[in-house]
């Protein structure tokens, strides 16, 4: 049987992350108008699920993140009170951002969370986790950089995350590493040990070009939740095209409820236009999805490359090899500095 | 030393038996008020490396004197980011005004225990609050990432300061350096490894707090710098007690 005719019939749910990933693309400086403008857009089409808030998440306003012209607050409440049909969901990475804060943005009107660790961290999520239930709200468990794990193991950190009471879990493609044979064998493993009811969802990054190609991969396996972006608004190469995603999903069968038209006309109409920078498979991102980097390293990287002079990719594969997982933003300018020192382009301070 | 696996009534016994006037508590932040109590009223006072900071923060380079001065009969440790970047944050509020301090924490998987894992954000409160009490930033705030590198990583630290007016680079950089020498002298292992970094008004300073690999590995120096600054604390109430300058609250005044 082929995947076409498989996944036929198929229902899926699209999470929309232009306002929360795409807030990296535009160095977190999306405007209130822009932000209810695009999610205006996504509810008339119909996208089910929006993800809204600083790229970093809850408590993601700092200087490591970059600072918002707004707070997550501002942002959700001024998009939540405009939707008809779509529900507005946080993420949220312990560490960085906190029960109060999550608290906050229910009261704002987010419904849905992604609480979001590295993929062999899950076990730093339990009250957040266990707080997002108490409250209501449909909540993920988020594994991050899961390239980093193997499926095995990945499922044992899924299976803590369902044990803390999510409902979901995700394999989160950060660095856009991951090809299709690798997905898979993710997604089955975590079938395998998961209960039934719990859905599994799959987060990708263009940098390879394989956004789509790894999403349908994903609902092979079992996959029932996926994230996109519009025009690929987000870090790196930015995620999965929304918009072409949907029309792959249209010819395979594979039922969105989304209105394919609609999302076409604002890719182009509402999203390209305010891009500061084309998202893109370039030099650079591509070097994130083959070194399997962080992807919000990417904009951190170019601009340590410019103030110290090592090229960025220079700076993302030294980053690659120190391992380094995404919330290290702070790694990337000490990184530059110390290779700008071995280079001769830099003073010590203390010598 | 003695040990035992029944909490604090098993200790109480020797108190008095052995003259004990010092004790460490590394519990849990629910029953630590607790024992402090019990061990307060025997006049044995307390350093308190659990996140209840029901006592005084103490950062030992910042504080400590002032403390040991005061007699306080419970002092609270903060957490190991805490006494990896406070130091740094006070180099530059003594030089001028901090409005906005800022700390990343880098720690190796292998060295988080099941505790702070469990309660991540009771350390973000805490060591936030504790920037600005002792760190001298009006506004604080604490950023936690676990790393699971292979080897293990060293613990990193970052510290960003915002200063009200324009840096004065020479003075900061000269406080910096003074503090962190203080620091090395009970953590050996406490390094720069960049910085300061001058940036309009943000002062970032990128540390590196190796362990000294005696108990614990090398990588565990957030554990070790926890440990040491402790036992600084310690020390230096003993000097006072020995020296006779301070007098520890007997039994009968508590």
């Amino acid at each position: 049987m082929s995947a076409e005719q498989s996944l036929k019939g198929r229902k899926i749910i699209i999470h929309d992350m232009s306002l929360r990933d795409g807030m990296h693309a535009k160095r977190e400086q999306m405007s209130i108008e822009q932000m209810v403008t695009i999610a205006r857009a996504l509810d008339e089409a119909c996208v089910p699920m929006i993800q809204v808030t600083h790229g970093a998440g809850m408590g993601g306003n700092s200087l490591q993140h970059g600072f918002a012209p707004h707070s997550n607050e501002e942002y959700i409440s001024a998009v939540a009170s405009k939707m008809k049909q779509a529900k507005i969901s946080v993420l949220l990475i312990p560490g960085l951002g906190t029960m109060k804060e999550l608290k906050s943005a229910y009261d704002c009107g987010a419904r849905s969370v992604h609480v979001a660790t590295h993929c062999t961290e899950a076990d730093t999520s339990p009250q957040h986790i266990a707080f997002a239930r108490k409250l209501g709200m449909d909540t993920t468990g988020f594994l991050m950089m899961a390239h980093l794990n193997t499926p095995e193991d990945l499922a044992q950190q899924g299976k803590l995350m369902e044990s803390y009471g999510a409902q979901t879990v995700y394999i989160t493609d950060s660095a856009g590493y991951m090809l299709p044979a690798d997905v898979k064998a993710r997604v089955a493993a975590l079938r395998a040990v998961l209960k039934p009811e719990t859905e599994i969802g799959f987060h990708g990054h263009h940098n390879m070009g394989m956004g789509i190609a790894n999403s349908i991969a994903a609902i092979e396996e079992g996959a029932s939740r996926i994230d996109a972006s519009v025009a690929g608004l987000g870090a790196g190469a930015g995620n999965t095209p929304l918009e072409v995603f949907a029309a792959v999903c249209e010819r395979m069968g594979i039922e969105t409820g989304c209105d394919l038209f609609k999302l076409m006309d604002m890719a182009e109409d509402i999203i390209v236009p305010m891009m500061d920078h084309m998202v893109r498979v370039d030099r650079s991102s591509l070097t994130l999805g083959f070194a399997g980097v962080y992807s919000t390293f990417l904009l951190h990287a170019k601009r340590a490359a410019e103030r110290f002079g090592v090229p960025s990719r220079d700076i993302l594969v030294e980053l690659g090899r120190k391992k380094m997982i995404g919330g290290q933003e702070d790694m990337i300018v000490d990184t530059a500095m110390t290779m700008a020192k071995e280079r001769g382009l830099l003073k010590d301070a203390a010598a | 030393m003695n040990r035992c696996g029944c909490g604090v009534d098993g200790l109480l016994p020797h108190v008095l038996e052995d003259n004990i006037q010092i004790a460490f508590d590394a519990t849990s932040a629910y029953v630590h008020a607790e024992n402090s109590r019990k061990l307060n009223e025997l006049g044995v006072m307390m350093i308190d490396l659990t996140p209840a900071a029901i006592g005084p923060l103490c950062v030992p380079p910042v504080n400590l004197k002032a403390h040991a001065e005061k007699v306080e009969m419970n002092v609270n440790m903060i957490s190991c980011a805490g006494q990896a970047t406070i130091p740094i944050v006070f180099a530059v509020s003594r030089i001028q005004p901090v409005g906005y301090g800022e700390i990343v924490a880098s720690l190796a998987s292998k060295s988080i225990g099941p505790g702070t894992r469990a309660n991540l954000d009771e350390f973000t409160y805490t060591t936030s609050n504790a920037i600005e009490v002792v760190g001298g930033a009006r506004k604080g705030k604490a950023l936690a990432i676990i790393n699971p590198a292979e080897p293990p990583m060293m613990m990193r630290n970052t510290i960003s300061c915002l200063t009200d007016d324009e840096p004065d680079q020479a003075k900061i950089t000269e406080s910096v350096l003074e503090m962190i020498k203080e620091v090395q002298k009970y953590v050996p292992g406490y390094r720069l490894v960049n910085g300061p970094l001058f940036d309009g008004k943000r002062v970032t300073v990128f540390m590196e707090v190796a362990g000294l690999g005696d108990y614990l590995p090398k990588y565990a120096g957030n554990l070790d710098i926890m440990t040491a600054a402790a036992t600084r604390t310690a020390e230096m109430f003993a000097q006072e007690i020995i020296a006779g300058t301070i007098q520890l609250k007997s039994p009968e005044v508590a």
